[in-house]
């Protein structure tokens, strides 16, 4: 209570001290970096100076109204009423301005939903609370998760210029080459958008939704999930990296030597203090949002694990089997597909041996690969 | 317009009980009708102190107040009680105390039933209320309760939740039953369909689209009741069941219900306008076709809620389009609200001005709803803080406004007395500044891209939420002037004759002010 009051009384202060230190005052939709982004732009704009038109004529008429024939004035009332001439009028020109509208509306969404001859296909797969991006066909595929840490969100560290949309694995695309984008979720519906690309589309257990984007220009664009998915729904931005091809390419190698390393690291060796250092940072980015930054559980939905007999007294298989294949009919998802061995072993000794549980047991990558087949 | 030409006695053969059981007992009309009016003011109340802690949170980048999982409560209770607790309830209030008085019944058609209609409202509230105190705490995914994140994924209170859910459909489908049945058997003689008041029309179509809608929602909170308890799967992708399945569902019913937040809303200003502006109303028939049409078009344009769902090319142009023709009825509306104070005598008492602000501010949130018709717009609209701003201007200086003109215009009528002017524009302008300062930057944020419902914010939409939270206080502290006002009213003031306004005509006017506990004993007679 006394630390909550504390850190309220801190932020009062900041809001007083430093006003207007984030001053950006954006008042319209990007343009964005795509031919789709900038066609959906030129549609808004049209609209909108389309209803700015017929606001200053109705509103017009209206407050002419209001300040003529007002009864301080000594108007008296006009008593007429019902014109059919007039009501067929005021209906068929909003029907005339309306089918203006549609016409390019109808353009532009069927080239949007026209991903056909793709050159790259990204399978996208939503998640409480991050996203996996799947390369269909290169055998590469990562989880990209928030990097913002806890003290900036509860205003104990500065906030950095790219706080909440800011990921540890990027999803990199090269410039010049039609992506198809293939979604999908793992559990609730999320939503994937980046308002520069102008893609917006829900992720939907059970659907593989297609959308497309194809971008000229190198750069790095942000973007968040957009459709409420539980209590983290805050916290699963979007990075997209558009490099060359040439880049491309290299990146793409990367991550599967990247990949061989991680099957690699499992024959390693691992001591203690390794596997507990490891653990605390895939606690802090996996487990801590549910199961609290301290293992206190959060209300009745995520329980403890600090003093919980699954990380103390029993079984490590059990243990292991729950973070491998999550437990049905509960919020615990399967991270077999999204940490790798070595995560599974740090974690598991984390969760055994911090906050107080102290069980001693140490929990080899070996001991996770066993436990996988 | 109606004429009244044989007055009805007053005399009074018997007052109303004493104490407490009346209010439990009553099967009076105007009792009902102020029942279900100050429930829905508390309400108000409470989900606008819940708009505040959500506000204040929002206030600045961060996490100050709340945690995420208690804000994802409080956006959702808020929704909740806004729109079943607050808005519907207060326009069945309205019609309850109006209804009969303007089509010359002596109540409502069937009075027990509707003292059960209101009295299962405070019931289902406190136990949708009390699941805030519960270990699993409220329901927290969206008002809108999308599956699998309120079935397999819910907390428990969803059980609570779908129950109250079953009363307030049975509570609201009891009470447009009610209306239909008094509107069209309880006329006096000569009122014609087309004679009777706008209110009267908006509120019938309003009670066709409840009867037709609330079974649609208590069929989509069963199936989820049997996904949760019972292990089908109508939902669940896993079992082979279908999550856009519950968006349908959901939105053939949620769409016709923010016509339902609106139509009576329409039919008040029909009736003010014309009072202060002492002209008759532009185009009365014509007005009785637009509500009609968007009554139609309403079952009919669901799927814009689901844009981004993945629906095949042929479904988003049909549903763009349907939706783009609602623009018409609803332009039809607004042109003759404004033809009618064109050229009139207006004066601006409180009801006329909260009138006025609801044509304003409506067609303001009219054009966003245009805008978000565009499908390859939505893209960029859809769940940002643009649609928060278009549905806030609908429902607060939409349909709320709406509501506090029409307690404004009626209130002398209730009480017998004036209600205070002055202290009624203070309330008009803190509010009409509030409810602009509050929701106008909403469209900013929106299309520089902050989704809805985030309890936290990247850095560029710091200074457009810092103001917007600020309007909220502002807003939110006049509806205390509002209270203090009405209660001001009940204990004295000025005298108010039986017509109440200068230029007021209908049977609701021929009677005494306060309106006598029975009314029209005697059917009047319509000319």
């Amino acid at each position: 209570m006394l630390t909550r009051f504390r850190r309220c009384l801190i932020s009062a202060m900041m809001m007083v001290l430093s006003p207007a230190i984030y001053a950006a005052w954006e008042l319209n939709m990007p343009q964005g970096v795509t031919e789709v982004s900038q066609s959906v732009y030129d549609l808004h704009m049209l609209i909108l100076w389309i209803c700015v038109g017929i606001g200053v004529i109705v509103f017009g008429v209206m407050f002419y109204s209001i300040i003529r024939h007002r009864k301080s004035r000594g108007v008296k009332a006009a008593q007429f009423h019902e014109s059919l001439s007039l009501e067929l009028l005021w209906t068929a020109i909003p029907t005339v301005i309306l089918i203006a509208m549609a016409v390019p509306a109808t353009t532009t969404l069927i080239n949007m939903y026209d991903p056909s001859d793709a050159d790259i296909d990204i399978k996208i797969t939503g998640y409480q609370w991050k996203w996996q991006y799947e390369y269909m066909g290169e055998n590469v595929s990562f989880f990209s998760n928030l990097t913002t840490s806890d003290r900036q969100i509860h205003n104990q560290d500065e906030k950095g210029s790219n706080y909440l949309l800011e990921v540890d694995n990027r999803l990199v695309i090269p410039t010049g080459k039609k992506i198809r984008f293939l979604l999908t979720s793992n559990d609730v519906i999320h939503a994937w958008w980046v308002p520069a690309l102008a893609v917006k589309k829900d992720a939907i257990p059970g659907y593989i939704n297609e959308s497309w984007t194809q971008i000229e220009s190198p750069g790095i664009y942000r973007g968040q999930c957009t459709e409420l998915c539980g209590v983290d729904h805050g916290f699963m931005p979007i990075v997209v990296e558009v490099v060359s091809p040439q880049d491309y390419q290299v990146w793409l190698d990367a991550q599967r030597s990247a990949a061989q390393a991680q099957s690699a690291a499992a024959q390693q060796d691992w001591s203690y203090d390794q596997l507990m250092a490891r653990g605390e940072q895939v606690y802090a980015s996996q487990c801590s949002a549910c199961h609290g930054a301290n293992g206190e559980g959060l209300g009745s939905v995520f329980p403890a694990l600090k003093d919980s007999p699954v990380a103390t007294t029993g079984s490590v298989e059990r243990h292991i089997d729950i973070i491998l294949n999550g437990v049905s009919g509960t919020a615990m998802q399967a991270f077999m597909a999204q940490l790798s061995s070595v995560d599974v072993a740090a974690v598991t000794t984390y969760e055994r041996n911090a906050w107080g549980n102290n069980t001693g047991d140490v929990i080899t990558p070996q001991q996770i690969v066993d436990a996988k087949q | 317009m109606t004429t009244v030409t044989a007055h009805h006695d007053d005399h009074v053969h018997h007052g109303p009980a004493k104490g407490l059981m009346r209010w439990v007992l009553t099967t009076n009309h105007k009792d009902i009708g102020t029942m279900y009016l100050w429930f829905s003011f508390a309400m108000l109340l409470t989900g606008g102190c819940m708009a505040l802690i959500i506000r204040t949170e929002l206030f600045q980048p961060g996490l100050q107040l709340i945690e995420p999982e208690f804000f994802n409560q409080m956006t959702t209770m808020h929704g909740l009680i806004m729109v079943f607790g607050a808005i519907m309830p207060a326009f069945v209030g309205l019609a309850n105390w109006m209804v009969p008085l303007m089509v010359g019944a002596p109540d409502m058609a069937l009075p027990r039933m509707n003292n059960w209609s209101f009295w299962i409202l405070p019931f289902a509230f406190g136990m949708m209320l009390l699941t805030l105190f519960s270990e699993a705490g409220a329901p927290n995914f969206g008002w809108t309760f999308y599956a699998p994140l309120s079935t397999t994924y819910a907390p428990s209170s969803v059980t609570f939740f779908i129950l109250a859910v079953h009363m307030l459909g049975l509570s609201s489908i009891m009470g447009a039953i009610n209306i239909v049945v008094t509107i069209l058997n309880l006329r006096a003689p000569g009122m014609t369909l087309m004679k009777m008041p706008l209110f009267v029309w908006t509120w019938l179509i309003t009670a066709y689209l409840l009867i037709a809608v609330m079974p649609v929602l208590a069929g989509v909170v069963t199936m989820m009741l049997m996904d949760i308890h019972f292990g089908t799967s109508f939902f669940n992708a896993a079992g082979g069941g279908d999550p856009v399945l519950f968006q349908h569902i959901f939105w053939f019913f949620g769409h016709p219900e923010v016509y339902i937040m609106i139509l009576p809303a329409f039919g008040i200003v029909s009736q003010i306008i014309p009072v202060f502006a002492r002209k008759p109303l532009f185009g009365y028939t014509s007005m009785v076709y637009a509500t009609t049409s968007i009554a139609f078009l309403s079952f009919i344009v669901w799927a814009h809620h689901m844009f981004t769902v993945g629906m095949p090319l042929a479904a988003e142009l049909f549903f763009m389009y349907a939706t783009m023709l609602i623009a018409i009825p609803t332009g039809v509306k607004v042109f003759n609200w404004v033809a009618t104070m064109f050229r009139g005598s207006m004066t601006f008492e409180t009801p006329m001005l909260f009138s006025i602000a609801f044509v304003f501010l409506f067609t303001i949130g009219g054009f966003s709803g245009l805008m978000l018709s565009i499908v390859p717009a939505d893209f960029q609209y859809h769940d940002t803080y643009f649609v928060v701003a278009h549905f806030h201007y609908v429902l607060v200086p939409g349909a709320l406004f709406g509501i506090l003109a029409g307690v404004y215009f009626w209130l002398p009528k209730w009480t017998g007395y004036y209600y205070n002017e002055s202290l009624g524009k203070w309330h008009f302008w803190t509010s009409f500044i509030g409810v602009n300062i509050t929701f106008f930057p909403m469209h900013f944020v929106g299309l520089a891209g902050m989704p809805r419902r985030v309890p936290d914010y990247a850095l560029q939409f710091a200074d457009f939420n810092a103001i917007a939270s600020a309007g909220a206080y502002i807003f939110g502290f006049a509806q205390l002037i509002f209270l203090v006002l009405v209660i001001k009213a009940i204990c004295g003031g000025k005298k108010a004759s039986s017509s109440v306004w200068e230029g007021a005509e209908g049977l609701e006017w021929s009677i005494p002010s306060p309106a006598p506990y029975h009314t029209f004993s005697e059917p009047p007679v319509v000319k």
